[in-house]
């Protein structure tokens, strides 16, 4: 696969030079590659917050390099600009930065600040708004009339309008109802597939990383400690369970099988546990 | 980033200085000011500062950290000093030129005047370095018991600052991430004229002004939740007591101020 994004020794540190001193990322690298979801996990505290905001130009890292394309974000100003259009970011409860009088306004924020025509503008509004599930009619009401879950639809919008090559979030389902949590996941994997956009999701649920991405990136007190595919990361149980981490339900319930000495193999999503037992169940009655 | 200003934050720590009852420490700021403004040499001065860079030592605040938090008053300090290098006449000229006087007079105002400016705030600074918010208005609850005999609401006053100065770091948190969040959708805070910069903190101050009403609607309603009714009958947790070492820095600063006095009286 063609690799888009290349983080090389990352390091930063917050507040260098007083007692609130902190090193927030220590050493990271990895590569992102078109078209991918990727998934990063790791305890409160332990980067991942960090980390993203350094992919777009946010923060400046202490040392270590971030390439996208392969060239060096912060080797010239109008690269580190782009990197900000290139590579979207939504923060974590996006609703809060909502301030247009209308959802279309809001949208359309990024997109004119990339300096793009008004015909285009109003495209990619209506796009983005087509994206994640927002009808016409709501494109003309204020934001803040409406519920918290089409708030944050607008707020990725708003970040997806801009057209990233690159689509990082932090945890964008949080605090949302089962329903609009498998939404908005479902309108993020359709935006991958229309555009073959990177994506990179920060998530504390197991199950959903384990369900939707190719490969985890876990973080561990401000290293990267696992990068691997879900299947490979869940095997190390123990020592995600030591980093403040868990592993999926389901992986937990046929790990005791296992234990019990039922002869499974391990899973990690739903599906494969279904076709798992169903393996089972035939093998028994052709037994 | 906002994260830099320094202006009045807490350094926590554990030295003499840090743990003096706020009380001591707000009533010997109030002193030392006063001392400040009785001393008119250059010796008091000496003596002024001495007491100064000595009280930081004993606080072990970095003096970088307070050489940072000059930074916002580097133009006042400058404009005292020109207004007093232009316009005192005493003494001798030693420029002369177009409509620029500068006499020996103007030179050593200016010099003085801003050595008083500088070890007000340092004196100032110190208080709020090394002491927290909720320490600074309990003691300052204290101080103004007094005043509630003239009907004054001093807890409800105090209240009002303790939470104001305890939401000054979320909301500096709170608009570092919305900024975050609109420089992520390409927002430019950085160039543009006036009106163009302006205008670009539109999409800061709105969600920042929003959260802020959210905030306090749901610590009024958290508080209420906990019976929160005014100061009447409240008591506190943690007690002030004065110890030894607020009486050995009465002790201490009686003794400057006694030296300033007597070194007016020579006029030094």
């Amino acid at each position: 696969m063609e690799s888009i994004l290349e983080v090389k020794n990352l390091t930063y540190i917050y507040s260098a030079g007083t007692p609130f001193e902190h090193k927030a990322l220590d050493d990271v690298s990895f590569h992102l590659h078109r078209g991918e979801f990727v998934g990063i996990i790791g305890h409160t505290g332990s980067g991942k917050s960090t980390l993203m905001q350094q992919l777009n130009g946010l923060l400046k890292p202490t040392s270590g390099t971030v390439l996208l394309d392969g060239k060096d974000i912060w080797s010239d100003k109008a690269l580190t600009r782009q990197a900000r259009f290139r590579v979207g970011l939504v923060f974590q409860y996006p609703e809060y930065q909502l301030f247009e009088e209308t959802v279309f306004k809001d949208i359309a924020f990024g997109p004119k600040n990339m300096g793009l025509s008004p015909e285009e503008i109003d495209r990619r509004v209506r796009e983005a708004a087509g994206f994640v599930g927002l009808t016409e009619e709501q494109l003309e009401v204020s934001p803040f009339d409406l519920s918290g879950g089409q708030k944050r639809r607008v707020a990725i919008a708003g970040v997806i309008a801009m057209e990233p090559e690159v689509l990082i979030l932090d945890e964008p389902t949080a605090g949302l109802d089962p329903v609009g949590r498998s939404e908005i996941l479902g309108n993020i994997e359709a935006y991958r597939k229309a555009k073959n956009a990177t994506i990179m999701m920060v998530s504390h649920s197991m199950e959903d990383v384990a369900r939707l991405t190719e490969r985890l990136l876990v973080m561990n007190g401000s290293r990267l400690a696992m990068d691997a595919p879900p299947a490979e990361v869940f095997t190390h149980a123990e020592e995600l369970v030591a980093m403040g981490l868990n592993i999926p339900q389901v992986t937990q319930v046929f790990l005791a099988l296992k234990k019990r000495g039922l002869d499974v193999k391990n899973v990690y999503t739903i599906d494969q546990a279904v076709a798992e037992l169903n393996r089972l169940r035939g093998g028994a009655s052709h037994a | 980033m906002l994260k830099d200003i320094t202006l009045g934050q807490y350094f926590p720590g554990n030295s003499v200085i840090h743990r003096l009852d706020p009380r001591t420490k707000l009533i010997l700021l109030v002193v030392y000011m006063v001392a400040l403004f009785v001393a008119s040499g250059w010796v008091s001065y000496g003596v002024m500062l001495l007491f100064l860079l000595t009280v930081i030592k004993i606080s072990t605040i970095p003096g970088k950290a307070i050489v940072r938090g000059m930074k916002p008053l580097v133009m006042i300090l400058i404009f005292t000093g020109v207004l007093n290098l232009f316009f005192t006449k005493e003494g001798t000229v030693l420029v002369d030129f177009w409509i620029i006087t500068i006499t020996t007079g103007g030179l050593e105002r200016a010099l003085f005047m801003m050595a008083r400016i500088l070890m007000l705030i340092t004196g100032t600074f110190l208080l709020t370095y090394t002491t927290s918010p909720i320490s600074l208005t309990d003691g300052l609850e204290s101080l103004m018991g007094p005043l509630k005999a003239v009907k004054v609401p001093v807890h409800e006053l105090s209240m009002m600052m303790c939470i104001a100065l305890r939401f000054i770091p979320t909301l500096i948190e709170e608009t570092d991430k919305i900024m975050s969040a609109q420089k992520a959708r390409g927002a430019d805070f950085e160039s543009g004229k006036l009106i163009e910069r302006a205008k670009a903190l539109i999409p800061i101050l709105v969600p920042l002004f929003i959260s802020a009403f959210r905030r306090a609607d749901e610590l009024a309603t958290a508080m209420e939740c906990r019976c929160y009714q005014g100061g009447e009958g409240r008591t506190k947790m943690k007690q002030l007591h004065y110890t030894r070492i607020d009486f050995a820095a009465f002790g201490v600063v009686t003794l400057v101020v006694a030296a300033i006095v007597v070194l007016k009286r020579f006029g030094l």
